[in-house]
C-alpha cells in the first residue's frame, strides 16, 4: 500500500520539480547581476502613439536607476529605485519625489506599465509556487504552460500563467491575475536573442486588460549584463545630476 | 348662514378644537416636510449644476461614456471654435470651460525632500478673466477661509482641511505631480494662493482650484477641455428648456460617428440624478397621498363622533322640518369652515418652521467624512411659493370628505321615528 501511495504521489513531486527547474532557468536567462539597458517604450494611445527612449541601470533586485533621454517633455525626467522605494526626479520642477502606496500602481507615462511593474524585480523562484498545467505550441514553438501562484503577501499578483519556450527556457506569453482571478494584465514576449550566452526577449507588449487599445510595447534596444556600474549611480544625488 | 355656522363654531368649541387641532398639526407636517424635501433636492440640485454639472454639459462622447475616471485624453480639443459654434447656436447659453484632474500634491520640507503628500482632487476655471462668472457661481471669494484669489499664474487655492493635513501655509510651494493628457508624468511647482472650504466634503477633502490656463499648460491641454459646462440665463435651471438644448445640440452632431463628436447632457442626466430626482418627487406625492388618507379617515371618525353628539340636534332640527339636504349642506359648509381655519394655522406655523429650518438647517457634515457624493454638510428646507397651498388643499379636502362621510347618517334618519327618539 505505501508502495501505492509513493508511485501515486511521485509523478505530481516530479513536475513540481520540473517547473521549479523550469523558472530558475527562466529567472536565470531574465535576471542578471547586473544590467545596463537602452530601451524603447512604444505606447499606442488613442489618439496618437508617443516613443519614449530610456537608459536603464540595475543590480541585484534591490537597486535601479532609469533616465529618460527622449521626448523634450520626459528628457532629464530620472527615476531611482533603492529596496522598495521609488523616487523621482522632475527637471522642470527641479523636485525629487517619492513615490509610495496607490501612486505606485499608477501607470509609467501613460504605458500600460505600472510603476509596481517596473518595480518588481526578484527572482520568480522566490516569489512563487509554480505547476505545469500542459504542454501545448505557441508561435509555433512547444511551450509549457505554468501556472504561478504567490508564497511571499508583497507579490504585485497573486497569480501568473507563464508560458515558456521548452528549448530556450524563456517566456512567450505571461498573463497576471488579480485575488479575485480577474486577468489584469498580459504580456506578449518576442525577437527573443541570445545575448551574453542567454537568451532574452528584446520585446515585450504589456497590455492592462482593463484598459482599451494595443497596449505599449517595450523594445530592448541595447544592453550589457553583468557590467560593473559605479555605486554612485544608485544615490539619490544622482537624480539631480 | 354663514355668519349663523361661524357663531355655531365658535360658540361650541368641542365642535371645532379637535377637528382645527388634527388639520393644522397634518398640514403643517407637510409644509414642513414639504419645505424639508425641496430644500435639499434644491440645494442638491443646485451644488450639482455648479462644481459639477453645469445645467447642460458638453463632453465628447467617449469621455461621457468614462466620465468616473475624468478620462482627460479622451478631451475635447480645439475648444475654441467648438464654443464659438454653440455660442452661435445658444446665444443665452452661458458658456464655460472645466478641467478635472486627478493626482498628488508632495510638500517639501526646507531641503526639498517630501515632507508630506496627499492626493489631490483638482478642478480648473475660468479664475484670471472670469469671463463666465465662475468665482461668483462657484461662490469662491466668499469661501475663502485664509489667504486671497490666485492673481497669476502657478497660483492655486487648496481645500482648507487639506491645507491643515499636510500643513501647508499660504504662500507656500508644493509640487503637483499627475497624468498629463497623454499620460505623462508631470510635475509643477505651485504657490498656495489661499484657502477654502465650499462645506462640500466631496469637495473639501482634497480640492485644488486653478486658472483654467495653467492647467492646459501643465496638463499639455492646449486649446482643449475636458468640459464644457452650460448655465441658462438668470442661473435657474428649467428640465424641460434643457432638455429641449440637449436634443437640438445632439440632432446636430447625430450623424458623426466620431467618438470624440460632442454630446451635450442636462443636468438631470448627470450623475444619476433623474433616478434621485424622480424618487424625491415620488416620495412628496406619495406622503401628501398618505396625508389625506389619514386625515380623512381621523376627521371622518372625528366627523363620526361629532354627529353622536349632535344626534339630539340634527333630530330637532329634522323634526322642526328642515330639509335633509340643508343639514347635510350646513355640516359641509361648517366642516369646510373649520378645514380653511386648521389649513391656515398649520400652514403659517409649518411655514414658521420651515422658515427656521432654512436659517439654522441641520448640519451633517459629520455624517459626510467619507462621502463621494456631492452632497450639501448643511440640510436646509426651503421657502417655496407651493408651500401655501401644498398643505393647505389636502387638509381643506380632508376635513371636508371626513365630513361628507360622516353626515351621510342624516339621510338614514326615519322621520317617523323622530318622535321616539326625542323622547328618549
Amino acid at each position: 500500500m505505501k508502495y501505492l501511495i509513493a508511485l501515486l504521489i511521485l509523478p505530481s513531486f516530479l513536475m513540481a520539480q520540473n517547473a521549479e527547474t523550469i523558472i530558475k532557468k527562466v529567472d536565470a536567462n531574465i535576471n542578471s547581476e547586473s544590467a545596463i539597458t537602452t530601451s524603447k517604450m512604444i505606447i499606442y494611445g488613442k489618439r496618437n502613439d508617443r516613443t519614449i527612449t530610456a537608459k536603464g541601470y540595475s543590480e541585484g533586485d534591490k537597486k535601479s536607476f532609469t533616465e529618460y533621454l527622449s521626448p523634450a517633455r520626459e528628457k532629464g525626467t530620472k527615476m531611482l529605485k533603492l529596496e522598495d522605494k521609488l523616487w523621482i526626479y522632475s527637471p522642470s520642477s527641479d523636485r525629487t519625489i517619492q513615490l509610495s502606496g496607490h501612486m505606485l500602481r499608477q501607470s509609467v507615462m501613460g504605458s500600460d506599465m505600472s510603476y509596481e511593474d517596473m518595480m518588481e524585480d526578484r527572482k520568480l523562484w522566490e516569489m512563487y509556487n509554480a505547476k505545469i498545467i500542459t504542454e501545448t505550441t505557441l508561435e509555433g514553438r512547444k511551450v509549457w504552460e505554468i501556472e504561478l501562484n504567490a508564497k511571499v503577501d508583497d507579490a504585485t499578483y497573486v497569480k501568473q500563467k507563464m508560458w515558456v519556450d521548452q528549448e530556450r527556457y524563456v517566456p512567450l506569453k505571461q498573463e497576471m491575475y488579480a485575488k479575485s482571478g480577474q486577468l489584469l494584465k498580459r504580456v506578449l514576449l518576442s525577437d527573443v536573442s541570445k545575448i551574453d550566452g542567454r537568451w532574452y526577449p528584446k520585446k515585450m507588449n504589456y497590455k492592462d486588460m482593463l484598459k482599451k487599445g494595443k497596449g505599449t510595447d517595450f523594445i530592448v534596444l541595447d544592453i550589457q549584463f553583468n557590467t560593473k556600474i559605479p555605486a554612485h549611480i544608485f544615490t539619490k544625488a544622482s537624480l539631480k545630476k | 348662514m354663514i355668519k349663523f355656522l361661524i357663531k355655531g363654531i365658535l360658540r361650541d368649541k368641542s365642535r371645532s378644537l379637535l377637528p382645527i387641532a388634527v388639520i393644522s398639526i397634518g398640514v403643517m407636517l407637510t409644509v414642513l416636510l414639504s419645505g424639508y424635501m425641496r430644500g435639499v433636492m434644491g440645494d442638491i440640485i443646485d451644488q450639482n449644476a455648479r462644481f459639477e454639472t453645469g445645467h447642460v454639459k458638453i463632453m465628447t462622447k467617449a469621455y461621457a461614456e468614462n466620465k468616473d475616471q475624468i478620462p482627460n485624453d479622451l478631451a475635447i480639443l480645439e475648444v475654441d471654435e467648438l464654443m464659438a459654434k454653440i455660442q452661435q447656436n445658444f446665444p443665452d447659453l452661458k458658456l464655460t470651460q472645466r478641467i478635472k484632474f486627478g493626482g498628488l500634491i508632495d510638500v517639501p520640507d526646507e531641503n526639498g525632500n517630501t515632507k508630506g503628500q496627499g492626493p489631490t482632487s483638482g478642478m480648473a476655471i475660468d479664475m484670471f478673466e472670469n469671463k463666465s462668472g465662475e468665482l461668483e457661481r462657484l461662490n469662491i471669494e466668499s469661501s475663502l477661509v485664509t489667504g486671497n484669489l490666485p492673481t497669476k499664474s502657478g497660483e492655486i487655492i487648496i481645500g482648507h482641511d487639506f491645507s491643515e493635513k499636510l500643513n501647508i501655509q499660504v504662500g507656500d510651494e508644493v509640487t503637483f505631480v499627475g497624468s498629463t493628457m497623454n499620460g505623462s508624468m508631470t510635475f509643477q511647482n505651485l504657490t498656495v494662493s489661499g484657502t477654502i472650504r465650499f462645506g462640500t466634503s466631496a469637495m473639501d477633502k482634497g480640492a485644488l482650484i486653478m486658472d483654467i490656463t495653467d492647467a492646459q499648460r501643465i496638463l499639455d491641454m492646449e486649446n482643449a477641455t475636458g468640459e464644457i459646462l452650460g448655465y441658462l440665463p438668470d442661473e435657474v435651471y428649467y428640465d424641460n428648456k434643457a432638455e429641449a438644448m440637449a436634443n437640438r445640440f445632439n440632432e446636430i452632431f447625430k450623424d458623426d460617428t466620431d467618438e470624440y463628436a460632442p454630446i451635450m447632457q442636462k443636468l438631470k442626466d448627470q450623475n444619476n440624478l433623474t433616478g434621485y430626482l424622480d424618487m424625491m418627487d415620488s416620495y412628496s406625492g406619495i406622503f401628501v397621498g398618505i396625508f389625506i388618507f389619514a386625515m380623512s379617515i381621523v376627521l371622518w371618525n372625528t366627523g363620526l363622533l361629532g354627529g353622536l353628539r349632535r344626534y339630539q340636534e340634527y333630530g330637532i332640527r329634522l323634526a322642526l322640518g328642515e330639509a335633509k339636504g340643508h343639514i347635510y349642506r350646513s355640516l359641509i359648509i361648517e366642516a369646510v369652515i373649520i378645514g380653511i381655519v386648521g389649513s391656515v394655522v398649520g400652514t403659517i406655523i409649518g411655514l414658521a418652521l420651515t422658515y427656521y429650518m432654512q436659517v439654522v438647517g441641520i448640519d451633517i457634515s459629520d455624517m459626510l467624512d467619507d462621502a463621494t457624493m456631492m452632497m450639501p454638510s448643511v440640510l436646509r428646507s426651503k421657502i417655496t411659493p407651493d408651500l401655501l397651498y401644498i398643505g393647505f388643499i389636502p387638509g381643506l379636502i380632508a376635513m371636508t370628505i371626513g365630513n361628507m362621510l360622516s353626515g351621510i347618517g342624516i339621510y338614514k334618519r326615519e322621520t317617523a321615528q323622530l318622535f321616539k327618539e326625542l323622547e328618549v
